[in-house]
C-alpha cells in the first residue's frame, strides 16, 4: 500500500492569531459586564493624584523647568494611570483566573498555548493601559495644558509601558503562592518605582546614584517620554526610552511566560 | 513519513483508538498519581475510569490535554503524540472539568461565544454552533441569563454543552455528575447518552458506580493510580463477582463470624458497612449462610479488586 503523504504540520504553531483572538474575545466580552468599575478606578485614582498633587503641591511649588507644576504633574501622572491599570489587574486579575475562577484550565483544554493565553492577556491589558494612561493628559488639558500634536503618540507609549507592566503583573502572580505575596512586590517593589519615576518630582534634583538607578526604571522613562511627548521630543534621547521599554516588555513577557507556565502546566 | 504514520495506515485522522496510553506515570514529588497506566479508548465507544478520590482519574485527565506532562510513558489521543501534538489533539477535543470554570458574570449564550472562538468556529458557523449548543444543553430560552443566576444542573448542562459546541470528536467528561441531586444527575446521563449515540467517542471519570455501569461500554477500575480491572461492565461482574451475593445483616460479631464461615466454605465476602455480601454463591443451590439474594454489581467487583470501599 501507498504510504500517504504526511500532512504539512502535524503541530499546531506558537502564537497563532485564532488562540490570542479567543483570548481576547473573552477578555472583550468580559470587559463588557465590568468596565465601569475597572474605568473608574484606572481614571479617577490617577486624576486625584493630578488634582491632591498639582494643586496641593502646587501651591507650594509653583513651576518646574519654567512649567506650571499641574502640567508637571498632568504628564507626570499618565505613567501612574499606565501603573495602576496594568500592574496591578494584571497581578490580581491573573491569580483570580487560575486559582479561584479557574479560567485558565478552561483555556488551556482548548487548543490554546500557555504562551498564546499569557500575550493575549498582555494585550488586552496594554490596550486598556493606552487608553486609561491618557486621562490624566485630558484633565490636565482641561486645566490648561496646552495640547499638542506630540500627545497623539502618548496612547502608544501608554500601550508599549503597559504591555511590559501586565506582563510584570502576570509574572508576580505566576510566582506568588498566595495573594498576601503581592504585598512584598507592591510595597518594596512598584511604591519605590512609583515615586522616584519623576512622577511629582524632577529626577535631577536627587543624588547622583538615584538619578542613574533612575535609568532602570520603566515608569521613569514613561514619564519622560509622555512629557517630551507633550513639550516636545528629545530624539536620541527618547528613542532610547523607548528601546528601554521594548527591551523591560519582552524580557518581562518572556519571564511571564515561564512563570505562568510552571504554575499551570504539571 | 514519519514513523508513526506507517503505524497507523489510516493517517492520523482515522485512528482506530481515540484514545492510547502505554505505561504513563505521573509523580508529583514522592506521590505518584498515575502510576504506570494503560488505557484503551476505541473511537465511537464510551469509556468510564471507575475509582475513588485519589485513584489519579483526575489526572490521567489532565495528561490527556498536556496540562499535566507524563514522567514516563507514551500518550496518543486521536492519532496525536502528546504532549509535542496536544495543540492538534485539544482542537478536536471538548473537556469537562470537575470543577465548574464558567465565567459567571456573562450569560449562556456569551460563555458559548467565548468557546466557539477559542475552539476556532469560523464566523459563519458560530451562531449554528451556539444554537446547537444551546438546544443540547435545553438552555435555549436562558440564553440572556448570567449564569450565576442558573441551578447547579443548568450550570452542569452548559458546562458539558460549552465543550460540544465544536462538535468534538473526543469528550472527556471529569466526575461530569459529582455533587449533583439524583434527577438532576439523571438528566445529565440522558444528554451523555444522546451525545454517545451520535458516536462521538467519550472517556468519562466518575465515582459513582450507577453512572458507571449505565453510560460506559467499557469500564476502567482504578486504584492507586494502577488499572486493576477493565472490561464491559456486566462482564467484570460476572468474571469477578458472579451473577449473585448473598448480604447478611447482623452486629459486629455475627458479621465475623459470617466472614470466617464464608472463608472457610473458600467463599470471597465484602464489608458493606452493616452488613456482609458473600460473593460468587451463583451456581449452588444455596450458599452455606442464609441471607438476602441481590444481583452481583460493579460495587462488589470496585471493593474486592481494590480492598478500598466507593463514596
Amino acid at each position: 500500500m501507498a504510504v500517504e503523504v504526511a500532512p504539512a504540520t502535524r503541530r499546531l504553531g506558537r502564537l497563532e492569531r485564532p488562540a490570542l483572538t479567543g483570548v481576547l474575545v473573552r477578555e472583550v466580552v468580559n470587559f463588557s459586564s465590568y468596565w465601569r468599575s475597572s474605568t473608574f478606578s484606572s481614571t479617577v485614582e490617577p486624576t486625584i493624584y493630578l488634582l491632591a498633587f498639582g494643586f496641593g503641591f502646587g501651591s507650594l511649588v509653583s513651576r518646574i523647568g519654567g512649567r506650571p507644576y499641574v502640567e508637571f504633574v498632568g504628564t507626570g501622572t499618565v505613567a501612574t494611570a499606565v501603573l495602576f491599570s496594568s500592574a496591578f489587574p494584571a497581578m490580581f486579575g491573573t491569580f483570580v483566573k487560575y486559582q479561584f475562577q479557574r479560567t485558565y484550565d478552561a483555556i488551556l483544554a482548548a487548543p490554546v498555548d500557555t504562551e498564546e493565553l499569557v500575550t493575549a492577556e498582555a494585550l488586552w491589558i496594554a490596550t486598556r493601559a493606552g487608553v486609561y494612561g491618557c486621562v490624566p493628559m485630558l484633565v490636565a488639558i482641561a486645566f490648561g495644558l496646552d495640547p499638542s500634536w506630540g500627545m497623539l503618540v502618548v496612547p502608544l507609549i501608554a500601550w508599549i509601558s503597559g504591555f511590559g507592566w501586565a506582563c510584570f503583573g502576570i509574572m508576580i502572580a505566576g510566582f506568588a503562592k498566595s495573594f498576601e505575596n503581592f504585598n512584598y512586590v507592591v510595597s518594596a517593589v512598584l511604591t519605590p518605582l512609583f515615586l522616584v519615576a519623576g512622577t511629582f518630582f524632577p529626577i535631577s534634583n536627587l543624588p547622583g546614584w538615584a538619578q542613574f538607578l533612575a535609568n532602570f526604571n520603566p515608569l521613569h522613562h514613561c514619564v519622560q517620554l509622555v512629557r517630551d511627548a507633550a513639550f516636545g521630543f528629545q530624539g536620541w534621547e527618547d528613542l532610547a526610552r523607548i528601546g528601554a521599554l521594548l527591551l523591560f516588555g519582552v524580557i518581562i513577557w518572556r519571564i511571564a511566560i515561564y512563570a505562568m507556565t510552571r504554575k499551570l502546566i504539571d | 513519513m514519519s514513523n508513526d504514520r506507517l503505524n497507523h495506515p489510516n493517517g492520523p485522522t482515522e485512528p482506530e483508538l481515540a484514545i492510547r496510553l502505554r505505561g504513563a506515570v505521573k509523580r508529583y514529588g514522592t506521590i505518584t498519581a498515575v502510576d504506570g497506566l494503560d488505557l484503551d479508548v476505541p473511537v465511537g465507544t464510551c469509556v468510564g475510569l471507575l475509582g475513588p478520590n485519589g485513584a489519579g482519574k483526575s489526572t490521567t485527565m489532565r495528561l490527556l490535554t498536556a496540562q499535566s506532562i507524563a514522567d514516563e510513558g507514551e500518550i496518543e489521543v486521536l492519532g496525536f503524540r502528546l504532549p509535542e501534538e496536544s495543540k492538534m489533539a485539544r482542537a478536536q477535543c471538548g473537556v469537562t472539568p470537575q470543577l465548574d470554570n464558567l465565567d459567571t458574570t456573562l450569560t449562556v449564550e456569551q460563555n458559548l461565544l467565548v468557546f466557539a472562538h477559542l475552539y476556532r468556529i469560523g464566523r459563519g458557523e458560530r451562531r449554528e454552533a451556539i444554537e446547537r449548543a444551546l438546544v443540547m444543553a435545553k438552555l435555549v430560552d436562558r440564553r440572556d441569563s448570567r449564569v450565576d443566576k442558573l441551578s447547579g444542573g443548568m450550570r452542569r448542562r452548559l458546562l458539558i454543552a460549552r465543550a460540544l459546541v465544536h462538535r468534538p470528536r473526543l469528550v472527556l467528561l471529569d466526575e461530569p455528575t459529582v455533587g449533583l441531586d439524583p434527577q438532576v444527575r439523571q438528566e445529565l446521563w440522558a444528554l451523555i447518552d444522546a451525545l454517545r449515540s451520535e458516536g462521538t467517542t467519550i472517556l468519562m471519570s466518575t465515582h459513582y458506580i450507577e453512572e458507571a455501569q449505565r453510560l460506559a461500554d467499557t469500564v476502567m477500575i482504578m486504584s492507586h493510580g494502577k488499572a486493576v480491572a477493565a472490561g464491559p461492565p456486566s462482564a467484570l461482574v460476572i468474571e469477578h463477582a458472579g451473577h449473585e451475593v448473598v448480604e447478611v445483616y447482623g452486629p459486629p460479631t455475627r458479621l465475623a463470624e459470617v466472614e470466617a464461615e464464608a472463608g472457610a466454605a473458600g467463599l470471597r465476602t465484602r464489608r458493606t458497612g452493616t452488613s456482609v455480601s458473600i460473593l460468587g454463591v451463583d451456581g449452588r443451590n444455596g450458599s452455606p449462610i442464609e441471607g438476602e439474594r441481590r444481583p452481583a454489581n460493579l460495587e462488589d467487583v470496585f471493593v474486592l479488586l481494590t480492598g478500598e470501599e466507593i463514596a
